[in-house]
């Protein structure tokens, strides 16, 4: 029943898209569908979101790895720090590196950018995946022969693909859905168009037929996932508690990996760091308005809040579900969580305007309805952090649970809760910087007056307005480490 | 059922966010909502109240909102956002829409509001005050500031005597892979609406083919050329005067390194359009919109516009900033603005000819 809710929720933008493509009757949706120039841009959003994922992949499985497994000075703040590019948006990255590198355009670019500020998508679930794997069966591996890139390449990875696969799903939607990045690195996605189609026609028709398709090929690469995801056990089912993995002394290598760690830190975050501080001396509207900094700071840790809380809250059932069951309905019910992801925040904000003047007039423009937005976007994160997580804790031991007489409610409460809470919690970490930093629903939908700092960010480099831009992008990045610090440090000292 | 099991928890959950954001939406300092009791023809609005969706950005009228506040008592409540997905907003909201009054960057969104029967006529006394040229022909909208098009130019590549003072020298095989343009801007659409309605269809259409065959450099926006040229990555570049203006105020006029060069009057590229503002029908703060509008073309607010905001004053009692040539000087095509909302044709013919 929560689960079909959510997926009511997630359907929302859905049903909206449908609603205005079909408004005109079928003539231009045949018209848009047909034009060559609408396959040139599936095959280029295809090959973006392909590239961005792969790239994503690498980075974030790499970096998990030397944090989780590996003993290296200051591995604390390495994770922390490593999670903060999320919270840097695609276009405040786009806008950095063009200031830097002014030639910068087009695939590569764009792949480029937005593998810096959506690695984490994979970062994140890999690394809470490899904390709480047992790394028994690596020694195994180990003790039978099998060298170190072995048995990395074959148990190791192999343990983290549940999680791997999910946080690469997560960026190849996003990469479909982005804005920033392609439109400023001047690269010809579906989004950019769907968003000229309003931009420059108030042609909602177009941009609802584009929405579909978009819908589309999102549905074909979540079942993508799912098949290579599989249905093998990832659960450990020895006796005993599972081990803190003992750290791989890196020796020799270690100078190597904290160059690859700080490298990709330093483009990251290092690049908008600069390009900020750069427009913040030189620029001619720097001077803070910092009542309106520290309000729109406070706005967004509130909205983004109870985003991720309610995000969470949606995606435990659909999660837990998708990790146990293998009924049909519940697939379903797990890829229609995925479409919100995909489509472009205006789409997501204009189907959310529709309900909201129509069915939940009193919420529209309130928070509630604004927070509302942000699950329907980013319930994918979380039901693939919660999915991720539960997978790995073994059914056997919700059985014995239910055998010693609990109810199932206590079941989930005393045993599988527990047990994926450092992935859930991954999960809403993700979540809550991914909403930090929305800016399309967040200035349809927030209450009227109200800014959080990635609308003043918005209004600022509107007209042209770095200097005064930057603190407000700088502010984002600080408030986003204080999440991501909590959950990433708390955790390792209890363990530690 | 397995699907029983977090029932309670996600209920509860639910309620929970749902709840504290119900209260917290009062928490962020949001302006009063008071109801716009009508005291319509009172010398003070205190009390009432206007709903503005505003397309243009906060810097850009903040002050002469907060200046007309300050006059009427009236508080205006702003939601800032782009121009044309407010348009959108709008249009989707339909009669439930809040807002009492739109302020658009370009005349086109006003257009397709007003297509949809969602602009309420505006008293003739506010729409006299403006040309002909800038308002709705059947008073549904009124121009507030204007803008002209203009060509940015490198002055080290091209040097001030051979900067093209009609569009259609742009596609002279001079200028083959040296001209920058925005064709998915509504500002370029725009200006070839434009073109469409005062050079015909098919003088467009040739033009835009021999545009397209002479490789310009396409850019999402005006401020992106404009940084472009700046850098000396194109010589020439097709934008609105005011991003000029713009950037020498950010980085200062000492150090920018790219110029403007005027078309000649006349030209359909020198299209001169406006930001304008329509009151929405049915609208329940419809008396103060108006006398918001009253505002927005008195001497105070124009004065802003033109010292501010180097934009084109639009009543005849305030002159343009002295950097900017006389409004009739530069004043392209005649044309009626509202015409500009056909833009799918404009966009039909941008994409055969393989622009966007």
């Amino acid at each position: 029943m929560p689960a079909a809710l959510a997926a009511l929720i997630a359907s929302i933008p859905l049903a909206y898209l449908v609603l205005r493509a079909t408004a005109n009757g079928l003539d231009p949706v045949l018209q848009v569908l047909w034009r060559e120039r609408t396959a040139r841009l599936v095959g280029r959003s295809i090959l973006f979101a392909a590239l961005v994922t792969l790239a994503c992949l690498v980075v974030g499985i790499g970096t998990a790895w030397i944090l989780a497994r590996c003993r290296l000075r200051g591995a604390g703040a390495w994770r922390v720090l490593l999670a903060l590019p999320l919270a840097v948006p695609s276009y405040v990255a786009a806008f950095s590196w063009l200031a830097i590198w002014p030639q910068l355009e087009g695939l590569w670019a764009a792949v480029l950018v937005l593998t810096l500020t959506s690695y984490p998508y994979a970062y994140l679930p890999v690394l809470a995946a490899l904390r709480s794997t047992d790394p028994a069966l690596e020694e195994v591996s180990r003790s039978l022969g099998r060298g170190r890139w072995r048995t990395f390449a074959t148990v190791t990875l192999r343990q983290v693909s549940p999680a791997a696969a999910g946080g690469g799903l997560l960026v190849a939607l996003y990469a479909l859905s982005d804005f920033g990045a392609v439109s400023i690195l001047r690269y010809d996605s579906f989004t950019r168009v769907i968003h000229s189609s309003y931009r420059a026609g108030f042609d909602r028709t177009q941009a609802a037929i584009l929405g579909c398709l978009l819908v589309l090929v999102t549905i074909v690469i979540v079942i993508g996932e799912s098949r290579a995801r599989g249905h093998a056990d990832r659960a450990r089912t020895g006796s005993g508690v599972r081990r803190t993995a003992a750290p791989v002394e890196l020796g020799w290598w270690m100078p190597a990996a904290t160059v690859g760690l700080g490298g990709v830190l330093g483009l990251a975050l290092g690049v908008p760091a600069v390009s900020l501080t750069w427009w913040l001396m030189r620029g001619g509207s720097a001077g803070t308005d910092l009542p309106s900094l520290a309000t729109a700071a406070l706005t967004t840790l509130w909205v983004s809040l109870l985003g991720a809380a309610l995000t969470v809250a949606l995606a435990l059932p659909v999660g837990v579900l998708a990790a146990r069951s293998r009924h049909r309905a519940v697939r379903v019910i797990e890829q229609l969580t995925y479409a919100g992801h995909a489509l472009p925040g205006i789409v997501v904000a204009l189907s959310l305007v529709l309900v909201g003047v129509t069915i939940l007039r009193p919420l529209y423009q309130r928070t509630p309805l604004l927070v509302l937005a942000y699950a329907v976007l980013f319930l994918p994160s979380a039901v693939a952090a919660v999915r991720g997580s539960v997978v790995l804790s073994s059914p056997r031991l919700e059985e014995v649970a239910r055998a010693l007489g609990n109810s199932p409610r206590q079941v989930f409460r005393r045993v599988t809760l527990p047990l994926a809470t450092p992935g859930i919690a991954a999960g809403a970490v993700l979540v809550m910087l991914t909403c930090m930093k929305e800016l399309p629903a967040t200035l349809l939908l927030r209450p009227t007056g109200t800014e959080t700092l990635a609308t003043e960010l918005w209004a600022a480099t509107t007209v042209g307005r770095y200097a005064e831009a930057a603190p407000y992008a700088g502010v984002l990045v600080l408030l986003s480490s204080l999440p991501a610090a909590l959950m990433l440090t708390t955790r390792g000292d209890r363990r530690g | 059922m397995r699907t029983s099991r977090p029932v309670l928890l996600t209920a509860l959950a639910v309620v929970t966010a749902l709840g504290l954001g119900a209260c917290g939406s009062g928490t962020p300092p949001a302006s009063p909502t008071t109801g716009s009791t009508p005291g319509a023809g009172s010398a003070t609005g205190a009390g009432q109240a206007v709903v503005l969706y505003s397309g243009r950005s906060k810097d850009l009228i903040q002050p002469v909102l907060d200046a007309f506040t300050t006059r009427t008592g009236i508080t205006v409540q702003v939601r800032y956002a782009g121009t044309a997905e407010l348009a959108a907003q709008l249009l989707d909201e339909g009669e439930n829409s809040p807002a009492d009054a739109f302020l658009s960057q370009d005349a086109g969104a006003l257009g397709a509001l007003a297509a949809a029967n969602r602009l309420e006529p505006l008293p003739r006394e506010l729409l006299d005050r403006v040309d002909a040229r800038f308002r709705a022909a059947d008073g549904s909208w009124v121009g507030v500031s204007g803008r002209a098009r203009v060509i940015a130019y490198d002055p080290r590549a091209v040097p001030a005597g051979r900067v093209p003072t009609s569009v259609f020298q742009l596609t002279d095989p001079a200028w083959k892979g040296k001209v920058a343009i925005a064709p998915t801007n509504a500002s370029f659409q725009s200006f070839v609406t434009a073109m469409r309605v005062i050079s015909g269809e098919e003088r467009t259409r040739e033009w835009l083919r021999a545009l397209a065959a002479n490789e310009p450099v396409i850019y999402e926006g005006n401020g992106e050329i404009l940084k472009a040229v700046d850098a000396g990555r194109v010589p020439l570049g097709l934008i609105n005067h005011y991003y000029w203006f713009e950037l020498a105020a950010e980085e200062g006029v000492e150090v920018v390194n790219a110029e403007i060069g005027w078309l000649a009057a006349g030209d359909p590229g020198a299209l001169v359009n406006v930001a304008g503002i329509g009151v929405l029908r049915g609208a329940d703060g419809a008396e103060p919109a108006r006398r918001l509008v009253d505002h927005l073309l008195g001497a105070e607010a124009q004065r802003h516009f033109a010292e501010k905001t180097a934009e084109y004053p639009l009543i005849a009692q305030v002159p343009p900033s002295a950097d900017l040539p006389p409004l009739a000087q530069v004043s392209g095509p005649r044309v009626d603005l509202s015409r500009l909302d056909d833009l799918a044709t404009t966009q039909a013919m941008l994409a055969d000819a393989g622009l966007t």
